[in-house]
């Protein structure tokens, strides 16, 4: 039954490997230790990857070391030029390369099941290898295309408005259970007709699953895809009797797992609800706007933001997506600065799902030299408005809307938010009075008696205020 | 290794998995994103095995084809994700 010569020496290679990623993923408990992370990251891997070598004819060395050359150029250089912004883009496409890696990797243990040690010599594969295989291509060519519409999504190549076909979850289910029976088939005839259906079918299903998924969710379905990626590896770790591979796979797994989980309870989503997808649509026609009445608010010039801000204790900074589209990120960093001179305590608070991906908001800050120590998260922070002088709200919108705890009938309704009305001033930097947030519904912090809009571009109006603290 | 042992092994890394991924702090969730993604192209191993097997063309070309895909998420994961890190720094103190 056992074909499988792997020499102990490699196996404990692999282990090794395996242990180095789970403390890869264990430095990132904090930023102190999460260089040290990558470093294990790193050497796990290269333990993994010159074991492989040294255990499998090196005869074809030269291809392959040309081929790591090509992809690891391309990789590096990519890596070094992208920009923070489009993080969560590379991490889609980054995702959909490792669906087709496990793709393109079954299929060649398929057509050549004997080097990978899964089938006798007359080439008929072991019954548990070609579920594990089924399942691995499947799951692989589901993250690759899903992937890709992630990508096009992110980096605005596609609309991120969903795309309703008629009947999509009769049509999803059907799918899925055809790949589920084929794979089953595939147990009894391991012709290529079945292996090529069920790649073709799971690039369909990978494709159908994620298009009705609107942009708002995005940050959900980045996490999700994650998550498959991992037992994409997983599966093929499966089929290769390969520690590593089966650990990475289960660690990369949950992490997915979790982190959509936490985007959403952020947004106070059902993961079901995001699968289905329609959410994140262009607003209403009408918007919120039509059924509301006009109602007076006050407008306050960079002048007097500077003013109040420099007689503050405490300032609570909210920043958003929309902060990092204005680019403003620097120019809030400098007015963090010249507060801190004037002697004020500055904070920034980060809702969960302030950037496009988990964690995203974070980067952009640190990228702009703010230290990870004046950042906090919504639950650490959330009991400090009550004694905030001001809360700085830039480029956000839908995270500070009170409507999520109070309007049953909202779309945000039940989203944690931050408490900004609790604020002595909350000042509320947007472009216009027109525009509503990313689900589309009106904010009464606008409208309270101790909030001050500051209308203009955010970088515009965070220069502003810093030429009125520097005099 | 028999498939019960295996599967030990992916059970416990699941649990092993869960309790760490929830012990990172959330600021470095994206760098998070980065390294497991290039931690999972451990595929690669699959792919070296198909692209140094002889026996079939196809089969071999196909795994130096994953060889190259896993390559650019394994240089450019690590990569991206050691230049996001170099970024988080704590305040300077006065």
């Amino acid at each position: 039954m056992e074909h499988i010569t792997t020499p102990p020496w490699a196996m404990l290679a692999y282990l090794v490997a395996g242990v180095l990623f789970i403390m890869a993923l264990r430095g990132l408990s904090s930023p102190a230790t999460s260089r040290a992370g990558n470093r294990y990251g790193i050497v796990g891997m290269t333990i993994a990857m010159v074991t492989t070598l040294a255990t499998h004819g090196v005869a074809s060395l030269p291809e392959i070391a040309a081929a790591i050359a090509i992809g690891g150029g391309l990789g590096f250089v990519t890596a070094r030029k992208i920009k923070m912004t489009d993080m969560p883009q590379l991490v889609a496409a980054f995702h959909s390369l490792v669906g087709l890696a496990a793709v393109l990797v079954g299929l060649a243990a398929y057509l050549n099941p004997i080097a990978f040690g899964i089938a006798g010599p007359d080439g008929v594969i072991e019954v548990q290898s070609r579920i594990e295989m089924g399942l691995g291509i499947a799951i692989g060519a589901i993250t690759f295309s899903g992937s890709v519409i992630a990508f096009l999504k992110l980096n605005g190549n596609m609309s991120g408005a969903p795309i309703m076909l008629p009947g999509r979850h009769a049509i999803n289910l059907g799918t899925l259970l055809a790949i589920l029976g084929l794979v089953g088939y595939f147990t009894q005839d391991q012709a290529p007709w079945v292996i090529a259906v069920i790649t073709a079918l799971s690039f369909v299903i990978g494709f159908l699953l994620i298009i009705p998924i609107g942009g708002a969710d995005m940050p959900v379905v980045v996490s999700m895809l994650n998550s498959y990626s991992g037992w994409a590896a997983a599966a093929m770790g499966f089929t290769l009797h390969n520690t590593a591979m089966i650990i990475t796979g289960a660690l990369v797994g949950s992490s997915g797992a979790i982190l959509s989980y936490i985007m959403c309870k952020a947004m106070n989503r059902s993961f079901i609800s995001v699968i289905a997808g329609g959410f994140g649509a262009a607003p209403e026609a009408s918007g919120g706007g039509a059924a509301k009445v006009q109602r007076p608010w006050k407008r306050g010039s960079a002048e007097d933001a500077a003013f109040l801000m420099k007689e503050a204790e405490n300032v609570i900074i909210i920043p958003g997506y929309g902060m990092a589209v204005a680019q403003a990120q620097h120019v809030l960093r400098e007015m963090g600065d010249l507060l801190k001179k004037e002697g004020v305590n500055v904070k920034y608070a980060i809702h969960p799902v302030a950037g496009r991906m988990p964690g995203h908001m974070n980067v952009l800050l640190a990228e702009a030299n703010v230290p990870y120590d004046e950042v906090f998260e919504l639950e650490d922070i959330n009991g400090e408005f009550a004694q905030a002088d001001v809360a700085f709200i830039i480029g956000a919108n839908d995270v500070v809307n009170p409507a999520a705890k109070t309007d049953k009938s909202s779309p945000i309704y039940g989203m944690p938010v931050f408490d900004v009305d609790k604020a002595k001033t909350v000042m509320f930097i947007k472009r216009s009075m027109g525009g509503v947030g990313y689900a589309g519904v009106d904010n009464d912090v606008f409208y309270m008696d101790q909030t001050m809009m500051l209308l203009a571009d955010a970088k515009k109006m965070v220069e502003d205020i810093n030429k009125a603290l520097a005099h | 290794m028999d498939f019960i042992s295996i599967l030990s092994i992916f059970v416990m890394a699941c649990f092993v998995g869960y309790y760490v991924v929830w012990s990172v702090t959330p600021a470095l969730h994206t760098p998070l994103m980065a390294v497991t993604n290039a931690i999972s192209s451990v595929i690669v191993v699959g792919a070296l095995v198909a692209g140094a097997a002889e026996g079939s063309v196809v089969s071999k070309w196909l795994g130096l084809g994953a060889v190259v895909l896993a390559s650019v998420n394994i240089f450019g994961g690590f990569a991206v994700t050691e230049r996001m890190l170099a970024m988080y720094k704590k305040k300077e103190k006065k």
